[in-house]
């Protein structure tokens, strides 16, 4: 039996409002083993909420609970700042959405890179510089060296996204928490992007959880799928077997899927009961 | 034969260097059209609106004649656009006019007034930045909590005090009533003319000649208007960096440098900081300019004997040259700043490069 | 009928989901700003004190006669601060909560005649820049770059150099030196409706430029003018106290704070209340419209960062 890579039991993330607490995650359990996880739902689901509070990002006025969370068996609750700081990028790490704003815009890509590098791990200018070049090798750019030097403005969307990835996987995690990572790309772009993903976490053994609204990328990148809605957990099946879901709110996400084999009048809409605020 | 990369790579350096030379010559344009507004401003206060300066000069129970040859003498009988190209051509060659009071010209006055108000001036910037700085991007990382509103409170006082009143204020305790400080005056008088003017900045040319005594009385001059200027400066620079530090503080790449798993200081000072490098200096800039420009108050409260306190001395004794002359000289300081913080930005911030 | 229930009838109105009248909606508008501004008690304490202000200013005649302000008693000289003289008395024995008073009277016109020149000039080159752009647009911006590029106290000074000391001149000075950055605030706002439907849509109707900006273009950038002149209020007043503190400015007998400093100079050491009491007039008075200019930039542009 894998040892989990993630445990969390009952994590909630509340924050005030002039019309008391809303909560943005509510009661979620899962684990993770040395596996790909897709969690998907729609906006305001609490989904990128979750991948921030696993990786303690969330800002106050958030306030996060939880009655366990643990990393390869350690525990992530009381461990104090800096040691948290340790574990970000060395033991598992987070890409975003756009490289655009999550590019430091002032620093050269290859800068931000070696920066990744030397935060972790040992060694030289000279070893950290070989290792950035290695890596944007690895996701498939061509003439790393000269990208090395260019800036966020200067590389394209999809460019950029390796880049991220690159930065984020220098230091060798053994967790990645993809948030979006293709939204913001091009149809044709994604492809290519889940293909250098797909090489790299499979090579490496990382564990993955996949943050995204696309159901049909979900299901065909990852083995297990967590079903979002309103803070809660609402689903978890594996993804070959996503057609047999369980929860109307799954089925009915399914059901909207528009299907080019399928010829209708009227693609059926969502029906929201509030029985399933309460599950 | 040059390979197709050497070729297009030409190319680009020369589309990257018009580029550059457009940039500037759009620079020294602007340079130059605010300096013509300045001087024709202050041409217009000094010829146009005054009483008749001829008048000023013969008396009015001169003769028709000696008043026509006089106003001849002063070109005063030419066109306007003459007269002002006259005053541009004096203004360049360095001729600011004689002053009234001193009969020396205006531009020696001004130039050995300026080291006086250019120390104080400086000592008050680098409290600013060296204090502001990290109470912005402290008052920015803890926002909501006590060092936030400690800050802004600190440095809310700072901008809404009249700097004069503070000034006197502060003389009345730490002078009158403590006796931490020394008086107005750079200088008390039995430590005057001890050592030979170098630089003008009395605190350096006592260090220059060894005289430990002259230096540590200046100090003591120094360290009121100073703190107070220092003041003023801090809670405009707190101010503006913490609504900088904010505006970056929730950028996503913030949030992905913490995830990266770089240190907070590390965040906060290179990824965040370095992106306000450019507003921040035009900050900087604009407070070094606002300290010249205070110069006048604090040298009166002080009797600091600099470019403030010679203009003001200037005005009460109707001696229009010399105040006028002070006018362009800080105008100019202004305009100089200006371009040094233009020149600058290329340099800390790679979008504002041309490529 | 019970005045609450009246009360929670407007508010309700104001703040109802969907409007049924454009007044409605605008009115609602204004009235949830209110509610956000009122809820920071930072920008409240600003404002009382603005109102304060105004409030000393109007009742100033309780506290003594115009002429008292200016009527000279010498056997008073230089009474320090008690019960029946609350903040001392000056100089020339005139008492200092009465001046005080008086002078809040000159505060407040100086600030409404600057006010009064600033803003025509500044939103009238500022949106016809924006909006007519081009050459028109260049050359205007080219001349506010001018005037921004002098120092206010500087400028001040020569002009009233050669203007002869005085409120009036002070004035002028001020206010063609602070009018540029409203120049700039109001073309950016310009700009950003220029291109607007519904401008387009006035303009192939055949209203003249000037309708379209003064009834179309000037009211949208009214609210951040508005609030840029509240938070410059308190430069504006520590301008014209300097002006004063340096004898130009308002002249005496006028009880204008920043020369009343001046004079009392001369007694610091003694008799500190002579000159220390106006500054402390000032600077709640500046205080109180920094915090109310904050208060009013978070409560309307929620965009900005406080």
């Amino acid at each position: 039996m894998t040892s989990s890579t993630l445990t969390v039991e009952n994590l909630n993330v509340v924050y005030p409002s002039d019309h008391g607490k809303v909560a943005a995650l509510r009661d979620v359990s899962f684990s993770l083993g040395r596996e790909r996880l897709g969690v998907v739902g729609e906006s305001g689901s609490g989904k990128s909420t979750l991948g921030r509070a696993i990786m303690r990002l969330l800002q106050p006025p958030a306030r996060m609970s939880a009655e366990r969370m643990e990393l390869q068996g350690r525990d992530l609750l009381t461990l104090p700042d800096r040691e948290f700081d340790r574990l970000r990028g060395k033991r598992m790490s987070m890409i975003f959405q756009d490289p655009k704003y999550s590019l430091n815009p002032m620093m050269t890509v290859g800068s931000q890179i070696i920066e990744a590098y030397q935060a972790h791990l040992r060694g030289g200018r000279a070893q950290a510089y070989r290792a950035a070049v290695d890596i944007l090798a690895s996701v498939k750019i061509h003439d790393p060296e000269a990208v090395m030097r260019l800036y966020p403005h200067q590389v394209s969307g999809g460019m950029g996204q390796r880049v991220m990835i690159a930065m984020m996987l220098v230091s060798a995690p053994d967790l990645l928490i993809a948030d979006e990572p293709t939204s913001a790309l091009d149809v044709t772009v994604q492809r290519s992007l889940l293909t250098v993903l797909d090489e790299l976490i499979s090579e490496r053994g990382m564990s993955l959880i996949l943050i995204s609204h696309n159901i049909p990328l979900v299901a065909t990148f990852c083995d297990r799928i967590l079903v979002m809605y309103a803070g809660r957990i609402v689903e978890t099946c594996v993804a070959s077997r996503l057609s047999e879901a369980k929860h109307p709110y799954t089925l009915g996400l399914i059901a909207a899927l528009p299907n080019l084999q399928l010829r209708r009048d009227r693609l059926p809409q969502l029906q929201r009961d509030p029985a399933w605020l309460a599950s | 034969m040059a390979l197709p990369g050497e070729r297009i790579g030409r190319r680009v350096t020369s589309a990257k260097f018009r580029a550059f030379l457009l940039g500037f010559l759009r620079l020294l344009f602007t340079l130059i059209i605010t300096f013509l507004g300045l001087t024709a401003v202050t041409f217009v206060i000094g010829r146009v609106i005054p009483i008749d300066p001829v008048l000023a000069i013969v008396g009015d129970r001169a003769t028709e004649d000696v008043y026509a040859r006089v106003r001849a003498e002063l070109g005063l009988d030419l066109p306007l656009w003459a007269q002002y190209a006259n005053y541009l051509r004096h203004l360049i060659a360095g001729d600011f006019g004689t002053s009234v009071i001193t009969t020396r010209p205006v531009l020696s006055d001004l130039l050995e007034v300026l080291p006086a108000t250019a120390e104080l001036a400086t000592i008050s910037l680098l409290i600013g930045v060296l204090l502001g700085t990290p109470m912005g991007v402290a008052a920015a990382v803890y926002r909501g909590r006590w060092p936030d509103h400690l800050i802004r409170i600190f440095a809310l006082i700072g901008y809404s005090v009249p700097v004069f009143w503070l000034g006197l204020v502060g003389l009345l305790v730490f002078y009158a009533r403590l006796g931490w400080v020394a008086g107005p005056g750079r200088l008390d008088i039995g430590f005057e003319d001890l050592v030979p003017t170098v630089t003008g900045i009395i605190t350096i040319d006592g260090l220059l000649a060894g005289n430990v005594a002259v230096f540590m009385n200046a100090l003591r001059h120094l360290i009121l208007p100073a703190s107070i200027l220092g003041y003023q400066a801090m809670a405009q620079i707190a101010r503006m960096t913490r609504s900088f530090m904010l505006s970056q503080l929730h950028q996503e790449y913030v949030m992905a440098a913490r995830a990266k798993g770089l240190s907070q200081w590390r965040v906060v000072w290179v990824h965040a900081f370095g992106n306000i490098l450019v507003p921040f200096i035009t900050v900087i800039a604009l407070t070094y300019g606002l300290l010249l420009e205070g110069a006048v108050l604090t040298e009166t409260v002080f009797a600091w004997p600099g470019l403030g306190l010679y203009m003001k001395n200037s005005l009460f004794n109707a001696d229009l040259n010399a105040v006028l002359g002070g006018a362009i000289l800080i105008g100019a300081i202004f305009i100089a700043l200006n371009l040094l913080s233009d020149l600058v930005y290329p340099l800390v911030d790679p979008r504002a490069r041309i490529g | 009928m019970n005045v609450f229930a009246r009360y929670s009838d407007y508010s309700s109105w104001l703040l109802a989901a969907e409007p049924a009248s454009r007044l409605q909606a605008r009115l609602g508008g204004h009235y949830r700003n209110w509610l956000t501004f009122r809820g920071n008690t930072l920008a409240m304490s600003g404002l009382v004190i603005v109102l304060g202000l105004i409030l000393v200013a109007l009742l100033a005649p309780l506290t003594g006669d115009m002429n008292a302000a200016t009527h000279q008693v010498l056997a008073n000289r230089l009474l320090p601060p008690s019960a029946s003289h609350w903040f001392g008395t000056d100089e020339l024995g005139r008492e200092i909560f009465n001046r005080i008073a008086y002078g809040a009277r000159v505060t407040l016109v100086i600030v409404t005649m600057v006010a009064l020149i600033v803003l025509p000039i500044g939103v009238g080159i500022g949106t016809a820049a924006g909006y007519f752009g081009g050459v028109i647009d260049v050359i205007l911006m080219r001349f506010t770059d001018v005037f921004l590029a002098f120092p206010r106290l500087v400028l001040a000074l020569a002009l009233a150099a050669a203007l002869g000391p005085g409120i009036e001149n002070a004035v002028i000075a001020i206010g063609l030196t602070a009018w540029p950055p409203y120049a700039r605030t109001a073309r950016a706002e310009t700009l950003a409706i220029r291109n607007a439907d519904y401008v387009l849509a006035t303009q192939l109707q055949g209203a003249s430029s000037f309708r379209i900006v003064s009834r179309y273009i000037v009211p949208l950038c009214l609210p951040s003018v508005i609030i840029r002149l509240t938070l410059d209020m308190s430069g504006i007043i520590i301008t014209a106290a300097s002006l004063g503190f340096l004898g130009l400015g308002a002249q005496p007998p006028l009880p204008e704070w920043g020369a009343m400093i001046a004079t009392g100079r001369q007694f610091l050491l003694d008799q500190w209340w002579v000159a220390t009491i106006p500054g402390i007039a000032i600077f709640f008075v500046s205080l109180g419209f920094n915090l109310s200019g904050d208060g009013l930039r978070d409560a309307f542009d929620p965009r900005s960062v406080t």
